[in-house]
């Protein structure tokens, strides 16, 4: 069996998501190749090529792909599957984009965000939020399957895969890229950082959410939030943590003014250790804390960063 | 130009599902269903389209059981013009699903398909998209603003790290981001006036879609429980605990 993982980078640097990808196509057993699509791509291939158990690196480089737009992309992917049994992607935003139209194109049911590999067609995921998990088994030929990153380590590095440029893709000619306003942070990405700090409806303003930055940049942290407040317009969409946002599982979450609704507890339980910090002590959080503190948050943050 | 919007019914988002007992799937009876969030942001957005002039119709589909009629209704009931029922007692793929869509988006000539990004109960997610691969049409996913201007349409999405811009050409697919817009409540004499409007009734078979599943559901599972831990007395406690632990 062949299988394709495609590699998230931002055609600089390859991300981490890519090895979890790779551990999660390991595990159905078979060879692995990695396709990096993009403009000047030649590092990301390089960095892709170390990885364990990779057999080798497909390189496509062409302005249509910088930002990897779906007609693009599932112009470049759809004849390559003639050579695939499997194709993977981590699904973040960049790739449950355009992954479906491959799967359509290919007359095959996508498998979304799987968590789990039990064997070379059956698989399981998350459904209703994370509130149950369903194993399903595939009888497409091909298997179309976006990977919930979190749900997998990363693939080791000191692999040498063989490398290889692909030709041009024809480029869209009905979608074009008009611009992108990108979230400036010199903190680490939401997706991979070792420590996330959380703010939800508690923080109560735009404001306010100054405190729950202050202690995640005393932390190193990355900085997320509920949906309550991306709808109340605390902070941008990007920062949500949840079912309709990112899910995340850092080595420490803490999750300040955040009562704990499904949805968001669906994106945040795969954390190692769990802290609530919640001046209702009923909360829902706090069924899933590890470590719980009922206090009031502007009250018990700078407090907390003051002893860090 | 002629809008379509597909809705589903789904387990309303404020109700916990239940594993059934036989592990065969989520426990669907005597429970509130309601219209996918999703598609109210994209029954909205095809309304405001019409308010706008945009638009010149907008018409609503649901694929489901005989109670999608409902959620065709409420859709109705919010502004839009005339519903299509596609029914079905199975739980079909989006893979099937956007086979009967691309049937009916050609049927109609719509211009413009609207879907939400995803259904909060199976949480695929590839409706949209494989719908706009199997027409070859070009999409806008998880959209954030719509901007339609003569033969084009340009859409601001929810991409990791921030909102990016693209212009398609149309006919084009757009799927629903959280943001797009905040959906109206139907008000009393509308859902009266939705009463009267005209629901067409088909079924798979009429478009010609072979509508087999290709994923077979082995089980279904409760999540891995976390357990709750301790509730600490104080900042230091809780420095001293994660200090102990390591993270910090």
């Amino acid at each position: 069996m062949a299988i394709l993982v495609v590699a998230e980078h931002d055609n600089t640097d390859l991300k981490d998501a890519t090895h979890k990808t790779v551990t999660a196509a390991a595990a159905m057993g078979g060879d692995v190749d990695i396709l990096v699509a993009g403009t000047g791509v030649k590092d990301v291939m390089a960095a892709a090529a170390k990885i364990d158990g990779v057999r080798a690196v497909l390189g496509v480089d062409h302005v249509s792909l910088t930002r990897q737009l779906a007609e693009a992309m599932e112009a470049v992917i759809v004849p390559l599957m003639s050579e695939y049994d499997a194709i993977l992607a981590p699904d973040t935003t960049a790739h449950k984009n355009y992954m479906p139209r491959v799967a359509a194109k290919l007359d095959v049911m996508q498998i979304s965000s799987i968590t789990g590999v039990e064997s070379a067609d059956t698989f399981v995921r998350p459904i209703y939020a994370g509130n149950a998990m369903a194993t399903v088994k595939s009888s497409d030929s091909k298997k179309v399957i976006t990977v919930r990153t979190t749900a997998f380590n990363a693939a080791g590095e000191g692999g040498s895969a063989s490398d290889k440029m692909l030709a041009d893709p024809a480029s869209p000619s009905t979608s074009e890229f008009v611009g992108e306003e990108l979230t400036k942070s010199d903190r680490p990405e939401l997706a991979a950082a070792k420590i996330v700090v959380s703010g939800g409806r508690g923080v109560g303003s735009s404001e306010n959410f100054a405190i729950i930055e202050s202690l995640a940049d005393k932390l190193g942290a990355a900085v997320g939030a509920s949906r309550a407040a991306v709808d109340a317009g605390y902070v941008p969409n990007d920062y949500q943590v949840g079912q309709t946002g990112k899910s995340v599982a850092p080595e420490l979450y803490i999750a300040i003014g955040i009562s704990g609704a499904i949805q968001h507890l669906a994106g945040m339980k795969d954390s190692k250790i769990i802290v609530a910090i919640n001046k209702d002590e009923d909360a829902p959080i706090f069924q899933v804390a590890d470590y719980g503190l009922v206090a009031d948050l502007f009250i018990a943050v700078p407090e907390l960063e003051a002893a860090l | 130009m002629k809008v379509l919007v597909p809705v589903k019914r789904v387990l309303d988002y404020n109700v916990k599902a239940r594993v059934k007992a036989d592990q065969s799937g989520v426990d669907l009876s005597n429970v509130k269903m309601s219209m996918n969030p999703f598609d109210e942001i994209s029954v909205e957005e095809a309304v405001r389209l019409k308010e706008a002039g945009t638009a010149t119709e907008a018409v609503v589909v649901s694929i489901g059981p005989a109670k999608a009629q409902e959620t065709i209704r409420t859709a109705l009931a919010v502004g839009m013009d005339r519903g299509i029922h596609v029914q079905t007692d199975e739980d079909l793929e989006p893979l099937a699903i956007a086979k009967i869509l691309k049937a009916i988006a050609e049927e109609e000539g719509a211009q413009l398909v609207i879907t939400g990004k995803q259904a909060i109960d199976n949480d695929y997610g590839a409706t949209g998209s494989m719908l706009a691969a199997l027409l070859d049409w070009p999409q806008g996913t998880f959209a954030n603003t719509v901007e339609t201007s003569g033969d084009s349409i340009t859409v601001k999405r929810e991409v990791d790290g921030g909102l990016q811009t693209v212009k398609l050409t149309l006919p084009a697919v757009v799927t629903t981001d959280l943001r797009l817009n905040e959906p109206r409540y139907a008000r009393l004499p509308d859902i009266m006036k939705a009463k009267k409007k005209q629901i067409d009734a088909k079924t798979p078979a009429d478009y010609g879609v072979d509508t087999a599943p290709r994923l077979t559901t082995v089980k279904v599972t409760e999540p891995a429980g976390r357990s709750a831990g301790i509730k600490v007395e104080s900042v230091e406690a809780l420095v001293g605990k994660l200090k102990t632990e390591g993270v910090i």
